[in-house]
């Protein structure tokens, strides 16, 4: 039957621009960044942003602060590695145990989501975290399960090459995450965009009205929590392929920590943001940890100032920052960000010494009794070290504080054109 | 009977030391409605500042110090963190006080490095408070302080004596508990502040309106709580372990406390945290499992059974859980919690 209304829909062309870079991105990484390193970092990024994604389907999507997404991804992970264990027996080809993983982990989420989705808000908070500790408690009970101390170890090279693909070398195994990751990031878009997807949003923003509407918020959470399990689930069969191990901690509190911390930073409010922040969760935990023994401090401190200054996460920053832009206002802050950038990278280096220096006299003394810090050599056990780190610090913060006030300033004045801007547009 | 009496008592007093630290985070949460996520850090915060003073001056002087420290600090994080994010709404005001856990374990680590440190309790502590002596002829005896050998010794073969001391650390550990119990119940009832404080808690604007300054009301309670999880610090440091792991150790079971005596409620987080402590202590305890219950039955069983891990499991294996299957069982039979009042 031809529809009575015609409708016209126009081709959303700079969504396909979007999408098409992001599929370039994936293709082209791994010629571009061809180390060993890079590679393996690469894939961890394409779980990571899979795992993110699934978790903001919760935390931005449906307002649901999670503390134990890691039991769906990781449980998804132990059964990956078991069927990957029985390649030889059951003949299931080895690209397809992510989607087993994913429907693994969404039994799971069907199970224990039904307890944990009867809440919303802070009791959710506490419940997830519960059954994160139950989860994590357990692997250590069913050894049959979760191979005990020493985990699950499995071997990708099992299955029949197919067109001569084995997933032995990386790069093989690169592709086949990538195209999970790709394929995954626009089933989870292409959710948002559903009736359901919307009325997680609605459950988030205003619940009493959507009961009085008629949905069953509990309902709506449930079904969220299933879907967003999932998704989980596919990021930890990915995850087994990627390392074809598993042990307790991928079920544990600090990997579930992890993943609410990196979704926030990269910006929950934003569909990509996630995909920024499994971004940078493979850069801090795989780079910045080599870099410095306090990586979790710094971690935590930026993370408590982007919760108090930007609670929007990169992501928002991003945004905001383009608008400014698409105003034609960005030349006049210029010079106002790089004054920060400047200004906060003094304060950051001086603290870092600091940090730095406390930290080598309470672990590594008998690594020899100085510090290497960005080219410099630091003595913590002298008086001088101290007193210089502490005055560029205090020096730097002054200038920081100066700066952010004429920067506050100045964003405010180009806010109100920007506002002005827009009502004088609407008139027109 | 020995047996069941000191776990009971250990039971009690572990149970007494969660409430100490869930009313704080309890009164937190009824109050400003933020679920304190770096409560047991605080916790934490105070055994390691009572053990620095401990070195200096002495256990006592740090018991009072370091609840004071530590309520300083707290007060400090709300004034200068929380408040700010409080426009955002209650989930940044979690996340906020979860990125506080990750650097305050961090900053411990930093200062007291990463191991556990010896945080001994005060020498008049350090023995038990009393020991019970059972022997199969003259029956139970009650005895103060330790029991002297002679006791413990049975003079023939043929008497059993069992001698169970009760730790003085774990009875200072009720005492202290049930006097702040008390202090906090006249505080809140009996007291101007407290009466600003409980009015707050229903009514914020009116309470505004009248004068009061409830963001400072709201600092102060905020301080309270977390001088009160600092003051349970101080003793269960020295009674257990002092280490950077024992603020997520004790995190989580808090957490579940307070869901299980019903978010907000004072009275049902006594009453989680003494049941969880009690059911926590004798399950240590008990060594049984299913395969034992069902041979003690008189059953045979098959192999199958008798090496299924599910059946093999002895209770004081799945101890750690204990809380947590508690949880989930509240959560389907009892939603609100043991005593709580909202269903949402």
């Amino acid at each position: 039957m031809a529809p009575s209304v015609y409708r016209f829909k126009p081709w959303n062309v700079g969504r396909g621009i979007v999408w098409g870079l992001f599929a370039l991105v994936l293709l082209v990484a791994p010629l571009l960044f061809t180390s060993n390193l890079s590679l393996t970092m690469l894939s961890q990024m394409g779980i990571a942003i899979v795992v993110c994604l699934s978790y903001n389907m919760l935390l931005g999507q449906g307002g649901m602060l999670s503390f134990g997404h890691a039991v769906y991804s990781g449980l998804a992970t132990f059964i990956a590695m078991h069927v990957l264990n029985k390649v030889g027996v059951t003949g299931i080809p080895v690209s397809l145990i992510p989607l087993i993983a994913g429907i693994g982990g969404m039994g799971f989420a069907v199970v224990l989501g039904f307890v944990t989705t009867k809440k919303a808000g802070t009791p959710f908070a506490m419940i997830t975290l519960g059954i994160g500790e139950l989860v994590f408690a357990m692997s250590l009970m069913v050894p049959e399960f979760f191979g005990g101390e020493g985990g699950v170890s499995g071997n990708r090279v099992v299955g029949k090459p197919f067109l001569g693909i084995t997933f032995g070398p990386q790069e093989q195994v690169y592709y086949l995450l990538a195209i999970y990751t790709f394929v995954c990031t626009a089933a989870m878009f292409a959710f948002t965009r559903t009736p359901l997807g919307r009325m997680l949003n609605a459950v988030r923003d205003n619940p009493e009205r959507v009961e009085f509407i008629g949905y069953s918020t509990q309902r709506v959470r449930y079904l969220a929590f299933i879907i967003s399990g999932f998704f989980a689930g596919v990021a930890g069969g990915m995850a087994a392929i990627n390392f074809e191990i598993a042990t307790a901690e991928v079920v544990g509190a600090v990997r579930s920590g992890g993943y609410l911390l990196f979704t926030f930073l990269g910006g929950a409010t934003f569909f990509f943001g996630p995909i920024i922040g499994g971004v940078l969760m493979v850069i801090a935990s795989v780079l910045l940890s080599e870099f410095t023994k306090a990586w979790l401090l710094y971690l935590g401190l930026i993370f408590l100032f982007m919760v108090m200054y930007a609670p929007g996460g990169i992501a928002s920053l991003i945004m905001m920052n383009l608008r400014v832009a698409a105003f034609g206002k960005l030349r006049r802050l210029w010079t106002s960000y790089l004054a920060l950038g400047g200004t906060a990278l003094v304060v950051l280096a001086a603290a870092a010494a600091m940090i730095e220096m406390v930290y080598h006299l309470q672990l590594d003394n008998t690594l020899g009794s100085t510090v290497n810090f960005m080219g410099t050599t630091l003595n913590p056990a002298g008086l001088d070290a101290w007193f210089g780190s502490a005055f560029v610090l205090l020096t730097g913060l002054g200038l920081f504080e100066f700066v952010r006030r004429q920067f506050a300033h100045e964003w405010g004045e180009v806010q109100g054109e920007i506002e002005k801007e827009i009502k004088r547009r609407e008139t027109l | 009977m020995e047996f069941f009496t000191i776990s009971m008592l250990n039971g009690l007093s572990y149970g007494l030391l969660l409430f100490m630290l869930s009313s704080g985070l309890t009164l937190i949460f009824s109050m400003m409605g933020v679920l304190n996520f770096a409560h047991a850090s605080f916790y934490m915060v105070g055994a390691y500042v009572a053990y620095s003073i401990a070195k200096l001056t002495g256990f006592w002087p740090g018991l009072v110090v370091a609840p004071i420290v530590v309520g300083l600090l707290g007060a400090l994080f709300e004034r200068y963190c929380l408040r700010r994010v409080h426009k955002f709404g209650h989930v940044p005001e979690l996340l906020i006080t979860f990125g506080l856990s990750y650097v305050i374990v961090e900053v411990v680590q930093l200062i007291w490095g990463r191991t556990a440190i010896e945080f001994l309790p005060p020498e008049a502590l350090r023995g038990p408070a009393f020991t019970l002596v059972n022997s199969s002829v003259d029956g139970m005896q009650f005895v103060w302080g330790a029991a002297p050998e002679a006791m413990c010794r049975a003079a023939d073969a043929a008497v059993r004596i069992v001698c169970s001391p009760f730790p003085a650390t774990r009875g200072f550990m009720m005492l202290v508990a049930i006097a702040m119990l008390v202090a906090l119940w006249l505080l809140l009832t009996r007291t101007r502040i407290g009466l600003v404080i409980q009015s707050a808690l229903t009514h914020p604007e009116m309470v505004e309106a009248l004068g009061h300054n409830v963001p400072r009301v709201f600092m102060l309670v905020f301080g309270a709580g977390s001088a009160l999880a600092g003051l349970a610090g101080v003793i269960g440091g020295s009674t257990f372990v002092t280490e950077p792991a024992m603020a997520a150790t004790v995190g989580s079971v808090i957490f579940v406390v307070v869901v299980v005596g019903g978010m907000g409620s004072l009275a049902g987080a006594f009453l989680a945290s003494v049941l969880i402590g009690v059911i926590q202590t004798f399950a240590v305890a008990l060594d049984h499992s299913l395969v034992g219950a069902l041979r003690g039955l008189g059953l045979t069983l098959s192999d199958a059974v008798a090496n299924n891990t599910f059946m093999k499991l002895t209770i004081s294996q799945i101890a750690p859980i204990l809380p947590y299957l508690f949880l989930v069982l509240i959560l389907i039979f009892r939603p609100r919690g043991l005593l709580g009042t909202r269903e949402d």
